[in-house]
Order: structure tokens, then C-alpha cells, then sequence
């Protein structure tokens, strides 16, 4: 795969589709900005501010509650989002719930577990149910959403927490995994893609693994979701989380996926309007997935607006999109890699990785890099990017780290290292 | 760049690399722990009080974090150590007001000396943590080590 080196654009994705993003046509202390930050979050489409605008003009009502005609436009509406996701990923629609955001998915999974262990659910809610010898697998790559909520209900419910080490670059194997993932497994967490490292996880192989031992799978996709055709029913994961601002929706809104059993089964941790079949003064009995998890009123312009998000993502093509991404991967590489004095955390050049690099420039700390970059108009994330626990194991405390996304380019990318190599010099350390 | 200049003042950099106070102090009356929990750069005072309780003798500290956080440690140590805790007091508040101003106004030069070379971080929002830190740290250290005399 070649990058076009001279044109903004590279060719794997239309030109003109950064006119579609009005954010990223301003300057950044009086340079163009480059916007290398979509790992934290992504620039929306004029397609998405629209479609949000045009549902509240014309659609908005109260979703689920009552019996207008206008209820009728609006719950649809919700309700299509729903469907187009589900389709995105490769679920069917009962499988897709609103979170608020991805950490609140995951933590719907972990509350959820927790009160099936304290006895609530019935005997549905049996293979949740946790305690003293069972155990809980992450990996010590995990983004903190991934790894308090499993700390959390080890906590509660007496289970213990084991992780998969990582090696000297943050990567492990399916063989690391399997030296911790037993008999005694009841679930195992882990990320996609590594938000430090671009790290691709060995999904199937794990899900394969962890099925063996009669484990549940929660997939952290955020940082894949949004980059690379993802498809949880042929993952075989069980639960998985991604968020909407991360993929050129909008903030406030999260999905939780779950195999409809399993959603059917889990207790929901937030309780109240909506969620009910019949309530009595004793007690209240709830509705099947996803309504049973949806507690009170829901992002509903939010979700029309990811939905939209997704028809975009989809009328480039998710393959194009992971391909124009390799591309950028191979060239933050090679491009960073020539930067004297720098280490690039992750998987050495050759293997795969996300289009992310987080870098470490020895003697000046990640905050002053930062700082560097955003005086050359260059916008990208500092600090220990959630993931504490990685960046020791990698013996540093923060890192540098660009991240792209469907409107990068590849001058960008090239902007990034040529600045990053004035860094050392600027701040008085020698090479 | 020119505007980069404006916060990392040459001074700045040099008390970056000198790190001023740079150890850990022997037998402390008061020590603290700071942690910025956003980027991870952390520092640990430490300071002793003379035999009257109100000059600040020594200030010693370990920490790990940005150029500005460490630069404004080694600042504050050339400042305080030796100084009398009122006028101590007054260099912390003085410096507050100073990170506060989002780079407005003029400076308190015959106060806080070269420490004015941080007016320039005052105007970026997201830094003025890392320059605070040493200070946030050194408060906690004389409010705790007041609280002991006070019990004593």
C-alpha cells in the first residue's frame, strides 16, 4: 500500500471529504491545525451537526412514553439509530443498549454483576454470579474504564482480579493470555486496540480460549470500532463497549453491546421509568434488553446523530477507512522512528498497530512535548492517556501520543515528526 | 515559537535543570505529597522550622513532572528557604495571585523576584497546576507543621 506523499488527501478516501469537517479548517497558534487527537476524541461532520439539528427541528418528542403521533416520529427515529448500529457492528438491534458513554457500558456489565452476585436477577442471572475462588482476567494494558469497574466488583463480590502482563513493548500473546486464563475464569476484559500502543488484541483467539473454560468476554472497542470493520457475533465476544465521539458522533451517548441472552439475564444495575413490566409497591419486574437497561430519559438526538455518524463511516467503507489508517500507521512508524533521540512505545515497525504512536522524549516530559507541538499548531494528547498501570510497566509516567483518523493526512503526519524532532533542542537536551 | 518564549523563559529552563532544593530533607517537621492526578507529576516536600518555629530553615523535596512544575519547585526553594513564615505565607499568596491572573496586569517583581519569570504560564490555562504544585505542597507542609506546634 502506497501513500500518496504530495496531496493532502492520500486517495484511499475521497478528496474533499475534509471540507466535510469545518473544525479542522482553523488555525492553532497561528499555524494550520493538525488535529492528531481523534484517539481522544474525533471531529464530526457537517452530516452529523445536521442530522442532530434536523431531528430536534422536526422529530423531537418524549421517546417510549405515551401514544402521539409525534411520540410515534420520535421513537422511531431512536429506534432506527438503534438499528443502524446494530447493523454496523454486527449485532442484532435487542443487542445494542445506551450508555452514556463507553465507561458507563462497562460499568453497566460490572454493577450489573455485582447485583446478580448480591442475589437479585433470579436463577436467569446464575453464570453472573461471583465469589470467593472465581476469578476475573484484564490485561495491565487496560484504559482505567476497563480495569476500576473489575477492581471494583473483585471488591464486592470476593472474586479475584488476575491481569495478563505485558511484554517490554505493552503487546502480549495469546500464550500470555493462556498462562492466566483457567478453570477458574469467569470473565475476561480486555481492549480491543490499545489506546497507548495501536496494539491490536488477539480477539477471536481469546474469545475461543476463554468459551473453553466457560468465561465471559468483555470486549473494550473503542479504539477499534471506530477505525476498522468490527463484527462482535463473528468476534463471539459476549459484551463490548465503544463510544460515539470517538467514531464522528457526538459526546453523551455510548453503547453497550450484549449477545441477547446475556442482556436478557443481566440484572440492570440503574432501575426506574421505562425499564418495567409491572410495578408493585414491593417490587418491579423488567422489560427484556435493551429497554430493561435504559433507565429514565435517553440521548436521543445523540443517537440519531451516531446513527448518522455511521452511514457516513459506512459510505466511505470501513475498508477504506482501515486501509487509509495502515497507511498513516506505517508512516507515523517509519516517520517517528527516524526521530533521533525519541522511543515509540507499542509494537516494533513491521507489525501491525492502530494509526496511533505515543512517544517518549528522554529528558523533557510529555506535558512540555505537548506544549511544543501545540505552539507549531500541532494538537495532540499528553499524559498517562488513562492507562497508569501500562505506562509503568513501559517505565515512564506520561507519553506523547498523535493519533489519526478518516480526515488525517499524511502531511500531518510529517508536521508531527518534523516537529517532534526540534523538541530536544528547544528545551536544551542533548541528543 | 515566540510565544512558546513567553512561557518557557529562559529562567524558567535554567531553574528546570538546577532543581534548586532537589532531595529529600533530613528529619522533617512536615512533609506532603502532591500529586497532579491529570498528567501524573508528583512532588514530596519536606521542610523544617527553626528552634522558634517561625523561619522557615530548610526545604527539601523529590519530585518527577514537567519542566514547569519542577522549575517552579527550584524557584520557590531559592525563595523561602531561610525566610521567615509570614513573609513565607505572604511569597505563596503572592504567587497565587500571580497564577491566577491569565496573564494580566503586572507582576509583583519586588515580591516574588525572578519568580515573575512564571507570569507567562498564567496565560495557559491548562499549566498553571504544573507552576502551582511546589506551592500547593509547601501550603500543606506549613499548615501541618503549625498544626504540631500548636498540639505540642
Amino acid at each position: 500500500m502506497t501513500l500518496d506523499r504530495t496531496t493532502t488527501v492520500d486517495g484511499l478516501l475521497p478528496s474533499g471529504l475534509r471540507r466535510d469537517f469545518p473544525y479542522l479548517d482553523q488555525e492553532l497558534n497561528g499555524h494550520p491545525l493538525a488535529y492528531l487527537d481523534s484517539g481522544a476524541t474525533a471531529q464530526r461532520p457537517l452530516a452529523v451537526l445536521d442530522a442532530e439539528r434536523a431531528y430536534l427541528e422536526h422529530s423531537n418528542a418524549a421517546v417510549h412514553r405515551g401514544a402521539s403521533t409525534l411520540v410515534g416520529t420520535s421513537t422511531t427515529a431512536f429506534e432506527d439509530a438503534r438499528e443502524t448500529v446494530a447493523r454496523f457492528v454486527g449485532a442484532g438491534s435487542r443487542e445494542i443498549v445506551w450508555a452514556s458513554n463507553a465507561t458507563d457500558a462497562i460499568n453497566m456489565v460490572a454493577l450489573g454483576m455485582a447485583d446478580a452476585s448480591a442475589g437479585l436477577g433470579g436463577p436467569e442471572a446464575e453464570i453472573f454470579r461471583l465469589g470467593p475462588g472465581d476469578e476475573i482476567v484484564v490485561t495491565e494494558a487496560e484504559h482505567h474504564a476497563d480495569l476500576i469497574p473489575w477492581q471494583r466488583l473483585a471488591a464486592k463480590t470476593g472474586a479475584t482480579l488476575r491481569w495478563i502482563a505485558v511484554n517490554d513493548d505493552g503487546t502480549w500473546t495469546i500464550d500470555d493470555a493462556a498462562s492466566v486464563i483457567g478453570p477458574r475464569t469467569r470473565l475476561v476484559a480486555f481492549g480491543h486496540v490499545s489506546n497507548v500502543t495501536g496494539f491490536l488484541a488477539p480477539a477471536a483467539e481469546v474469545v475461543e480460549l476463554a468459551h473453553r473454560h466457560g468465561a465471559l468476554v468483555m470486549l473494550d472497542a473503542c479504539q477499534s470500532v471506530p477505525h476498522r470493520p468490527t463484527d462482535f457475533a463473528e468476534l463471539g465476544v459476549d459484551f463490548a463497549a465503544f463510544s460515539a465521539h470517538k467514531m464522528l458522533g457526538p459526546t453523551g451517548i455510548g453503547v453497550l453491546y450484549g449477545r441477547e441472552h446475556l442482556l436478557d439475564a443481566l440484572p440492570p444495575a440503574r432501575t426506574g421509568g421505562s425499564t418495567i413490566t409491572t410495578v408493585t409497591m414491593e417490587s418491579a419486574a423488567f422489560l427484556p434488553a435493551p429497554q430493561r437497561f435504559e433507565a429514565g430519559t435517553q440521548p436521543v438526538s445523540q443517537a440519531v446523530a451516531l446513527a448518522e455518524a455511521v452511514r457516513y463511516l459506512d459510505a466511505l467503507g470501513m475498508h477504506n477507512v482501515h486501509a487509509h489508517e495502515t497507511a498513516l500507521a506505517e508512516l507515523l512508524v517509519e516517520e517517528t522512528s527516524r526521530v533521533t533521540g525519541v522511543r515509540l512505545v507499542g509494537p516494533p515497525p513491521g507489525n501491525p498497530r492502530a494509526a496511533l504512536a505515543s512517544v517518549d522524549v528522554p529528558g523533557v516530559h510529555a506535558h512540555d512535548v505537548g506544549q511544543f507541538l501545540d505552539s507549531q499548531g500541532i494538537a495532540v494528547r499528553v499524559g498517562h492517556h488513562c492507562a497508569q498501570p501500562l505506562h509503568r510497566r513501559l517505565g515512564l509516567r506520561a507519553t506523547t501520543r498523535a493519533s489519526a483518523y478518516v480526515y488525517t493526512t499524511a502531511d500531518e503526519v510529517r508536521r508531527f515528526a518534523a516537529a517532534l524532532a526540534e523538541v530536544r533542542g528547544f528545551f536544551g537536551v542533548d541528543a | 515559537m515566540s510565544d512558546l518564549s513567553g512561557l518557557y523563559q529562559e529562567l524558567i529552563l535554567d531553574h528546570s535543570r538546577r532543581r534548586l532544593g532537589d532531595g529529600e530533607l533530613a528529619e522533617p517537621h512536615a512533609t506532603h505529597h502532591e500529586l497532579n492526578p491529570t498528567c501524573g507529576d508528583e512532588i514530596t516536600m519536606g521542610i523544617r522550622l527553626d528552634a522558634s518555629g517561625t523561619v522557615l530553615e530548610a526545604i527539601g523535596w523529590t519530585g518527577d513532572g514537567c519542566s514547569i512544575s519542577m522549575a517552579s519547585a527550584s524557584a520557590l526553594t531559592e525563595l523561602a528557604a531561610g525566610a521567615d513564615l509570614d513573609r513565607v505565607r505572604e511569597l505563596i499568596d503572592g504567587f497565587r495571585s500571580m497564577m491566577r491572573s491569565q496573564g494580566a496586569g503586572e507582576a509583583d517583581e519586588e515580591l516574588l523576584g525572578d519568580a515573575i519569570a512564571f507570569h507567562g504560564v498564567s496565560k495557559y490555562v491548562m499549566r498553571v497546576k504544573c507552576a502551582m504544585l511546589a506551592w500547593v505542597a509547601l501550603e500543606a507542609c506549613i499548615a501541618a507543621a503549625s498544626t504540631d506546634a500548636a498540639r505540642s
